[in-house]
């Protein structure tokens, strides 16, 4: 069992997400930075769909009830076991009664958390993830708050077995350098005046703080759409399309881009101009607010590669851990 | 008479589009059509039936459809050649699909959502009207009442899911004469009653929960279209009522009949009004009216 003492700005359980519902308007959840995500899974010996804890900025104060193994993982987070430094991307014991404290992400945005076995909620339509906008998965669909009482998995790795691991750092991203969002331009690209098409991978978007969970809504020039006779069931304004269902990862343009993330709305009438790839979604989930992002056009193929190469960082971490 | 059937649209070539590495989207028209929405239907029920490896999403939209893969499993190139096979295949002259119609009972010019949309008056084109009495006006209605006739008049068929889960999107079962077009308010709503009736472009929709909105708003119906306690006897298998492909029958109703639905709703006692039909397009195309009446009267029942 682990106690919340603190719950941080905005700390969910999550996995990998919630598959096969889109067309109901069930979006994936799961967490933003997926690779984090699995990183901290791997440093304590737990399957990648293990649940883990999503922290937002800042940290979640815990204390632990269980003898077990905890790591942290994505963004750089202080934080102290009974007062002893916690290092990030490393397995560390703990003890039954300790406590962990933890502060603000010196950068990047989210750090995950993970426990041996993973945190054990009930699973909703086969994930365990919290979706916070209808009150689904995790802990009664919602952010933790103090008070709140986490049971954890059976049959974790025993703790001689993981405690001491650690991720290689070059097999990390650089998160402060880490600002080019490789983009496959498509969908409904056509809506756009060829100018503010340059523009949109030309210009350095700022991260405005309406950036969260379902997605991020970026700050720059105003995009431009051709002029047209609005087909039939579209809507008046020229942004506006005959509804369509939007990627994860989508850029989406109600003038301003927003970014779509885990808890997208599925669908809807603005147009889409392009698709973050699987690759850079990770890096987009951990911009800060008024930091700034740059899209580079890529083909599927190029897109293809980026994904091998995280595959490929991941694998080697996980053959670091188990040698 | 042109007037009494559905015209045919000629839909353009498909277009395939890659979403990153991991989805396709499809756009099989820029404008709304009949057309265009059976066949996103008929598409994406074959790719449902096929079971392809890697698959992880298949989302019919109202003129186009979307996949989600794992690109480990199945190139993207692969998927799009899959569609374009599954597309050649199709022709939804010879494709039916079984379905259900569902009866929304509705409440129109309930306090709540009256509360609401006079609130935020100065998000709309005509802050001196009511959303209904607007609508009424730019469709070419005399008052509000032959509006809600002609609302409730003929179904109205769910041509997508989505935005939150559990949001109906719905195209009216008419020929495109009769089709009421509202635009949405100039500014969105940041407030919405839950279960509010709306509509906005060529649409309705039944919202399932509080929250931001742009449609313009009619009424409110006492059941629920999302129960994500699975807690009501209809919600055991989904936590979402209204399915792509489901004809929503809205119903007029009064106050009383309102409270009466609604405390069976808390009670877990309400029976949804449901109804199994095998829809034909072809049959729907050739005479709606007639179709209509037929599938909102004898429902052909599964059991």
């Amino acid at each position: 069992m682990i106690e919340v003492v603190k719950g941080g700005v905005s700390t969910t359980i999550q996995d990998l997400g919630r598959f096969g519902h889109y067309h109901i308007g069930m979006p994936p959840s799961g967490a933003m930075d997926l690779f984090s995500h699995k990183v901290a899974n791997a440093l304590v010996g737990n399957a990648s769909d293990a649940a883990t804890l999503e922290m937002t900025y800042d940290g979640a104060d815990l204390r632990f009830e269980e003898n077990g193994v905890i790591a942290l993982a994505g963004a750089p987070m202080p934080a102290e076991l009974d007062g002893e430094d916690v290092p990030m991307h490393e397995a560390v014991r703990v003890e039954a009664g300790q406590e962990l404290e933890t502060g603000f992400t010196t950068e990047g945005a989210r750090t995950y958390l993970s426990v041996s076995a993973g945190i054990d909620v009930p699973e909703v339509m086969g994930s365990r993830s919290t979706y916070t906008l209808v009150g689904i998965g995790g802990h009664e669909g919602r952010t933790l708050q103090a008070g709140d009482e986490l049971v954890t998995g059976e049959n974790g790795a025993a703790p001689d077995t993981v405690v001491g691991n650690t991720a290689p750092e070059e097999n990390l991203p650089d998160l402060e350098n880490s600002n080019v969002l490789r983009t496959v331009i498509g969908l409904c690209d056509y809506r756009l005046t060829d100018e503010s098409r340059e523009q949109l991978c030309d210009v350095a978007w700022k991260v405005t703080p309406e950036a969260d969970r379902v997605g991020y809504r970026l700050e720059g020039p105003e995009l431009e759409f051709v002029e047209r006779e609005q087909p039939f069931g579209a809507g008046t304004d020229s942004s506006n399309v005959v509804d369509v269902g939007y990627p994860i990862g989508s850029i989406q343009l109600p003038q301003k881009p927003i970014v779509l993330m885990r808890d997208a709305v599925t669908g809807g009438g603005y147009a889409t101009i392009g698709t973050v790839i699987g690759a850079d979604r990770s890096l987009l989930a951990q911009r800060r607010t008024h930091e700034t992002v740059r899209f580079e056009p890529v083909t599927v193929e190029e897109a293809l590669d980026a994904r091998q190469s995280v595959q490929d960082d991941l694998a080697a971490i996980r053959t670091a851990i188990e040698r | 008479m042109n007037g009494n059937r559905i015209e045919r649209t000629e839909l353009p070539e498909p277009r395939y589009e890659f979403g990153g590495d991991d989805h396709v989207f499809v756009e099989l028209d820029e404008a709304m059509s009949f057309d265009a929405n059976f066949q996103a239907m008929a598409i994406t029920q074959q790719i449902d039936e096929r079971d392809i490896a890697g698959v992880t999403e298949i989302c019919p939209a109202n003129a186009s459809y979307m996949v989600r893969f794992d690109p480990d499993v199945i190139h993207p190139e692969t998927m799009v050649e899959e569609l374009k096979e599954i597309a050649a295949e199709t022709d939804i002259s010879e494709y039916s699909w079984e379905t259900r119609v569902i009866t929304i009972p509705v409440l129109f010019q309930d306090p709540w959502t009256h509360e609401t949309l006079m609130q935020f008056r100065d998000h709309h084109q005509d802050p001196d009207a009511t959303d209904l009495e607007y609508s009424a006006r730019i469709n070419g209605f005399d008052g509000v009442e032959g509006f809600i006739d002609a609302f409730v008049g003929s179904p109205h068929m769910v041509t997508m899911v989505g935005f939150v889960p559990g949001l109906p999107w719905c195209f009216q079962m008419v020929p495109r004469t009769e089709q009421l077009e509202v635009p949405k308010y100039v500014q969105p709503r940041t407030d919405t009653p839950s279960r509010a009736v709306g509509f906005g472009g060529a649409f309705s929709v039944v919202y399932p929960v509080q929250g931001a909105g742009g449609y313009q708003l009619y009424g409110r119906t006492p059941i629920e279209v999302l129960d994500v306690d699975q807690q009501l006897p209809n919600f055991r298998d989904s936590m979402v009522l209204p399915n792509p492909g489901d004809i929503l029958n809205y119903r007029r109703i009064d106050r009383e009949e309102y409270d009466t639905i609604r405390e069976e709703i808390e009670e877990g006692t309400y029976e949804y009004a449901i109804e199994a039909v095998e829809f034909v397009p072809d049959a729907f195309f050739e005479a709606p009216h007639e179709y209509n009446e037929e599938l909102t009267k004898t429902g052909v029942s599964s059991s």
